[in-house]
């Protein structure tokens, strides 16, 4: 199994994106993940899901996410919150009225869909909403290609939303990941 | 309308009086979450505390606030008020509570059946739905509407030692909230975290 196979080799999981969220997450004593899944998350959230130091956990919707992560960094609980693109796209209202008005430090992880090879349309047009509704609303947010960059991208973001208390939004380029392909 | 559903026998009381009796068996700094709208109005009206938390938009979010609240905090008793408006945005987050269970959390559904604060249209459920059995579906077993205020204060306090999250619903009338809370995010949000202990005034 896929996930025994990384928990018996953790120097390959940590070199790969997912064991650098995983380990940059600790690092910053971040031990709520909330997320609505994606096929290319599903390593990362088997990971979080077999270590004891996570409370992960799938929620119905992506705002019902940013919900329960607003309340518990309120209550002192760092949290971040995975989704895919599509999921981003239902957030707008969440973001303008709760995470920045209230300057919550939302730390999110979009998987993104839509680009390098969609094979939906749906995805490819939702995708393109997505930097322009983090620019209208002058959030911050690094799109992640390469492997080499990426833990320094993840650690230095993390800690500035926790500092200056504002959300960031990390997107996982298919150039970082692998993406998803169209298979069948 | 819900008011006029034959299935209910359980008394319309009105959302202010019952958000005061909450207010008032408080001892120990519980949380309070105050949905959108006329529901965190009247929380702002019967009282400030540090503890409570204002919503001023998100509508449909105060149960999950409060269930983050609550998972951070699992020593806190933390309440949520939310209109029926609101949970109807949002009912995918009662499985999500039922699955995490946390036996802090007491959630009290305010149900008129309307849109009070838009007009008082009739929500979509209003004549057919019930909401606390939504919450039963929903893996809530400990939910139930109040007949009257005294089993409203009744519910709330076999929440405070219940061994899994208590789900309340009470019929409420079509009166506008009270008074209006401060439109202030961050001052709101600030003194919150200072009422849960997270952090000091500067």
């Amino acid at each position: 199994m896929a996930v025994a196979e990384e928990k018996t080799s953790p120097q390959t999981a940590e070199k790969s994106w997912h064991g650098i969220v995983l380990q940059t997450l600790k690092r910053n004593d971040i031990r709520l993940v909330p997320y609505v899944p994606d096929r290319v998350l599903t390593p990362l959230i088997k990971n979080l899901h077999a270590d004891p130091y996570f409370t992960t956990f799938a929620t119905a919707r992506e705002e019902e996410a940013v919900g329960i992560v607003s309340g518990a960094w309120m209550g002192g609980m760092r949290s971040a919150v995975l989704m895919q693109t599509s999921g981003f796209a239902t957030l707008a209202n969440v973001l303008a009225s709760l995470a920045i008005p209230y300057q919550i430090p939302l730390i999110m992880f979009v998987s993104e869909r839509g680009t390098l090879g969609e094979f939906n349309y749906g995805q490819s047009l939702v995708c393109r909403t997505m930097r322009p509704v983090l620019d209208s609303l002058a959030m911050e947010h690094h799109t992640a290609t390469r492997l080499d960059e990426f833990e320094f991208i993840v650690d230095r973001s993390i800690k500035q939303a926790l500092t200056t208390q504002a959300p960031v939004a990390l997107i996982l380029s298919p150039l970082l990941t692998g993406g998803k392909v169209f298979d069948k | 309308m819900s008011n006029d559903n034959p299935a209910r026998n359980t008394k319309v009381m009105n959302r202010f009086d019952l958000t005061s009796r909450l207010i008032a068996k408080l001892k120990h700094e519980e949380a309070v979450i105050g949905g959108i709208g006329n529901t965190n109005f009247d929380l702002w009206a019967a009282g400030h505390r540090p503890q409570n938390f204002y919503m001023l938009g998100s509508m449909g979010l105060a149960f999950p606030i409060a269930l983050g609240v609550a998972l951070a905090q699992p020593d806190r008793r933390v309440f949520a008020l939310e209109g029926d408006g609101s949970l109807l945005m949002q009912l995918g987050s009662l499985s999500t509570i039922a699955t995490l269970a946390p036996k802090n959390l007491t959630m009290v559904v305010m149900d008129n059946g309307i849109y009070q604060i838009t007009g008082a249209q009739p929500t979509p459920g209003a004549a057919v739905a019930d909401l606390v059995a939504i919450a039963v579906a929903s893996g809530l077993t400990h939910s139930s509407w109040a007949a009257d205020e005294d089993d409203f204060e009744r519910l709330i306090e076999e929440s405070m030692s219940a061994v899994g999250p208590t789900l309340i619903g009470v019929r409420i009338d079509d009166k506008p909230g009270i008074g209006t809370t401060r439109r202030d995010p961050v001052q709101i949000r600030e003194r919150f975290m200072h009422g849960m202990g997270v952090r000091e005034p500067l």
